[in-house]
C-alpha cells in the first residue's frame, strides 16, 4: 500500500459519501422520484473490498447499492441521471435508484428483492468457472438477506462447484426497522463453517481490514479455492430508506447511533493516515472538496438531461435475435 | 445442425436430440438441475456422457438459486438450460423467475442479454395431484419479459427448443407430459422453427380452435370427428405463447367467424380469456357465435382419476363447445 493507495481509498469513500449527502438533500428537497437507501457509515465495505477487484471481476449489489457501484467504477453522471429518471441514466429511466447495472464494469446489478444477487453471483461464478476465466464475483447482501433461504442454496451450490464468490454479508445490525439479532440465530460468519468454507467476521469500519479480507478470499477464489463468507460489521448512519421518520419514529437508540458515527469509516481513516504521516487534513479536505465537485458536475448534468421519451417505456424488454 | 431422428420419435427423444445438437453447435450451452445425468423423463439422456460434467450437471434440489444462477451466468456467457423436472416446481423459485430473469434486461434499459432456458414436465400426468400438475403458462404469459414455448409434436418441440436455446432471451420451455410418450415425425436435419408462429395443425371453414399443447391433439381427432357430421373445424396450435401468434388467431376466425379456445389451464385469467379478449377486440364484426372455451375448472388438479378427469379437459367438452358456436342463431 502505497500513500497514493491510500489516498485512492479515501478518495473513494468521500465519492460515496458526497454523493449520498447529495441523494439526500435533494430526497428532502422534494425531486428525487421514488426513494432511496442510504450507504452513509457503510462506505468501508464496498471500498475495501472492490479496491482488490479488477475490471474484469464481478459484483452483484442490494438496495442499498450506490456505494457498491460507484466503488466499482461507476459514473457517477450516469447514476445520478437514472436516480432523477433521466434518458440519459444508466437504464435509461426503467431501473431508479435499486436497479442500477454497468455490465461493461462487471457491475451485474443493483437489487431491489433482500437476496435477490446471491443467486445471481453464483452463477456468474459458474460462467466464469465453466468458461475457464480467473475473475471473481463479490456478492454484497445484508444482514436481513442472511435470513433468506437462497443465502443457504448460494453458499452449497458455490460450495460444491468450487465457484470464484466472495460472499460478503454487510451486517448493519438492522433488518429494515428491526434489530438483526432478535430475529437471526447464531453468528452470520458462523454459517460459513456448515458449508465447509472459509467464514469471518471483519471490522466493516475498517477500510483496510475489509481490503484484506477481502484480498484473501479474492485470492484463493481465483486460485480456485472456492467460495468465502466474509461478514463486515458495520452501521448505516440514516435510515433504512429516507423518509422514514414520518411512519418509523425513533427506533434505534440514539447513543447507539452516536457510538457509531464516531467510528465513521471516513474519519477513522483520514486521522490514522494523518497519524501515520501519509498525508495532511488539508489534503484530505482538498480531496472531499474534489469528490463533491465531482458529484455536483454529476448533478447538473443529470438535471440538464431529457426526461426519456414516453414510448420508450415500450422498449428493451426483449433482445432481438441475431 | 446435423442431428438425425428417426421418422416416429418419441417427444421425449426428439428433445434430447434437440438438446444434443444445440449443445454440439454451442460450446457455451450447458444443462444442469435435478437428476439431468441420469433423466427421469429422459429429455437429457445421454448428455454427460456426451459432453462431460462440467456442462451437464446434476445440481441439488435448490429451486430458486438454480433459476437465478442461470441469470448470473447468462449475464456471463454461458447459454443454461435448466431442467426444472415439474413446472410447479416454479412457484418455488418465484423471485428468481419473475423478479430477476423476467426483469433485468429492461430494467438495465436493454444492458444485457439473458440467452437461458428454463425447461420443465407440465400438466396432468395422471393422478399426480395437485403439486405435480401445474400448468403455469398463465402467469407465465403475463409476467412479460419471459418467452413461453408449448409444443404439441415431436417435430415442433425439437425445432422450437432448438430456437428457444438459441434465443438471446429467457425461455420458458414446457413439455406437456401427457405427450412424453406421443411419437411423430422429426425432420432428420433439425432445423431452428421461428418462436412467436403459430401453425395450422388442420384447415377448416366453420370454425376456429386454438388449442394449446396435448390440447391441439384432442381437437384434431374432433375435427375429424366431426367433418362426418358436416361441420368443418380449422385447428390451430400458437405453440409458443409468449410471443404469441395473434395474427393466425384473427385471421382465421375473420373467415370462420366463431372460435372455440381449448385451454390447458384453469379458467380465470387463463390463456384462453386472453385470446377471446384479443378476438373479441380484432374481430367483433366478424364473429357469428359467442366465443367459447373449454379449460380446467378453477380448482387444484385432484388425485383420484375420476376427479382428475372432472376437472381437466376432456375431448366431449370440446366437441361439445364446437357444436353449439357452430348452431348457435342470430349473434354477431
Amino acid at each position: 500500500m502505497t500513500a497514493a493507495d491510500n489516498l485512492e481509498l479515501f478518495a473513494r469513500m468521500a465519492r460515496i459519501r458526497a454523493f449520498e449527502r447529495k441523494v439526500q438533500a435533494l430526497f428532502k428537497a422534494g425531486t428525487l422520484p421514488g426513494f432511496v437507501h442510504l450507504y452513509i457509515g457503510e462506505e468501508a465495505v464496498g471500498v475495501g473490498a472492490c479496491s482488490v477487484l479488477t475490471e474484469a471481476d464481478k459484483i452483484t449489489s442490494t438496495h442499498r447499492g450506490h456505494g457498491h457501484l460507484l466503488a466499482k467504477g461507476a459514473d457517477p453522471k450516469l447514476m445520478m441521471a437514472e436516480l432523477l429518471g433521466r434518458e440519459t441514466g444508466y437504464c435509461k429511466g426503467k431501473g431508479g435508484s435499486m436497479h442500477i447495472v454497468d455490465y461493461s464494469l462487471g457491475i451485474l446489478g443493483a437489487n431491489g428483492i433482500v437476496g435477490g444477487g446471491l443467486p445471481i453471483a453464483t452463477g456468474s461464478g459458474m460462467a466464469d468457472r465453466i468458461l475457464g476465466r480467473d475473475q471473481v464475483t463479490v456478492c454484497f447482501f445484508g444482514d436481513g438477506a442472511s435470513n433468506q433461504g437462497v443465502l443457504h442454496e448460494a453458499l452449497n451450490l458455490s460450495a460444491i462447484w468450487s465457484l470464484p464468490v466472495i460472499f460478503l454479508c454487510e451486517n448493519n445490525h438492522y433488518t429494515e426497522w428491526m434489530r438483526t439479532e432478535e430475529i437471526t440465530a447464531g453468528e452470520i460468519a458462523d454459517r460459513a463453517e456448515a458449508f465447509g468454507i472459509p467464514g469471518v467476521q471483519v471490522d466493516g469500519n475498517d477500510v483496510l481490514a475489509v481490503r484484506d479480507a477481502a484480498a484473501e478470499a479474492v485470492e484463493r477464489a481465483r486460485a480456485g479455492g472456492g467460495p468465502s463468507l466474509i461478514e463486515a460489521e458495520t452501521y448505516r448512519h440514516h435510515g433504512h430508506n429516507e423518509g422514514e421518520e414520518v411512519f418509523s419514529g425513533p427506533y434505534r437508540p440514539q447513543e447507539e447511533i452516536d457510538e457509531w458515527i464516531a467510528r465513521d469509516p471516513l474519519a477513522r481513516f483520514r486521522d490514522e493516515c494523518v497519524k501515520e504521516g501519509i498525508a495532511t487534513p488539508a489534503e484530505f479536505e482538498q480531496i472531499q472538496e474534489r469528490e463533491g465537485d465531482l458529484i455536483e458536475a454529476a448533478y447538473r448534468y443529470a438535471e440538464a438531461s431529457p426526461m426519456p421519451a414516453p414510448a420508450s417505456a415500450l422498449a428493451d424488454l426483449y433482445a432481438e435475435a441475431e | 445442425m446435423t442431428e438425425t431422428l428417426a421418422k416416429d420419435t418419441y417427444m421425449t427423444t426428439a428433445i434430447a436430440g434437440a438438446l444434443r445438437a444445440a449443445m454440439a453447435a454451442d460450446e457455451s450451452v450447458v444443462v444442469l438441475g435435478e437428476d439431468v445425468e441420469l433423466s427421469t423423463i429422459g429429455c437429457t439422456k445421454g448428455l454427460v456422457e456426451e459432453f462431460g460434467a462440467d456442462r451437464v450437471r446434476n445440481s441439488p434440489i435448490s429451486e430458486a438459486t438454480v433459476v437465478g444462477a442461470c441469470v448470473g451466468a447468462a449475464a456471463s456467457g454461458l447459454r443454461p438450460v435448466m431442467d426444472l423436472m415439474f413446472s410447479s416446481f416454479f412457484y418455488v423459485a418465484m423471485d428468481q423467475v419473475a423478479n430477476q430473469a423476467a426483469r433485468l434486461r429492461y430494467m438495465s434499459g436493454g444492458q444485457v442479454d439473458l440467452p437461458l432456458v428454463y425447461f420443465a414436465g407440465t400438466g396432468p400426468s395422471g393422478s399426480a395431484a395437485a403439486q405435480h400438475s401445474e400448468n403455469p403458462h398463465p402467469i407465465l404469459m403475463h409476467l412479460a419479459g419471459i418467452k413461453v414455448v408449448f409444443p404439441s409434436s415431436p417435430g415442433d418441440a425439437a425445432g422450437l427448443l432448438i430456437a428457444s436455446v438459441e434465443d438471446p432471451n429467457p425461455v420458458v420451455f414446457l413439455l406437456d407430459l401427457m405427450l412424453a410418450g406421443a411419437k411423430g415425425p422429426v425432420p432428420t436435419d433439425l432445423e431452428p422453427l421461428p418462436l412467436g408462429k403459430a401453425e395450422v395443425k388442420r384447415s377448416g371453414e366453420d370454425v376456429t380452435v386454438v388449442a394449446i399443447a396435448s390440447a391441439a391433439g384432442t381437437a384434431l381427432e374432433v375435427a375429424a370427428e366431426l367433418e362426418e357430421d358436416g361441420v368443418s373445424v380449422e385447428v390451430i396450435d400458437p405453440r409458443t405463447l409468449s410471443p404469441f401468434d395473434w395474427d393466425a388467431v384473427t385471421d382465421s376466425v375473420a373467415r370462420t367467424g366463431r372460435l372455440v379456445v381449448v385451454d390447458p389451464a384453469r379458467r380465470t385469467c387463463g390463456a384462453a380469456a386472453e385470446i377471446i379478449a384479443r378476438v373479441a377486440e380484432r374481430n367483433w364484426a366478424d364473429l357469428k357465435s359467442r366465443p367459447r372455451r373449454v379449460t380446467w375448472e378453477d380448482v387444484p388438479i385432484p388425485f383420484s382419476p375420476v376427479l382428475e378427469e372432472a376437472v381437466t379437459v376432456r375431448k366431449d367438452s370440446v366437441r361439445d363447445a364446437v357444436l353449439a358456436g357452430v348452431e348457435e342463431k342470430g349473434a354477431g
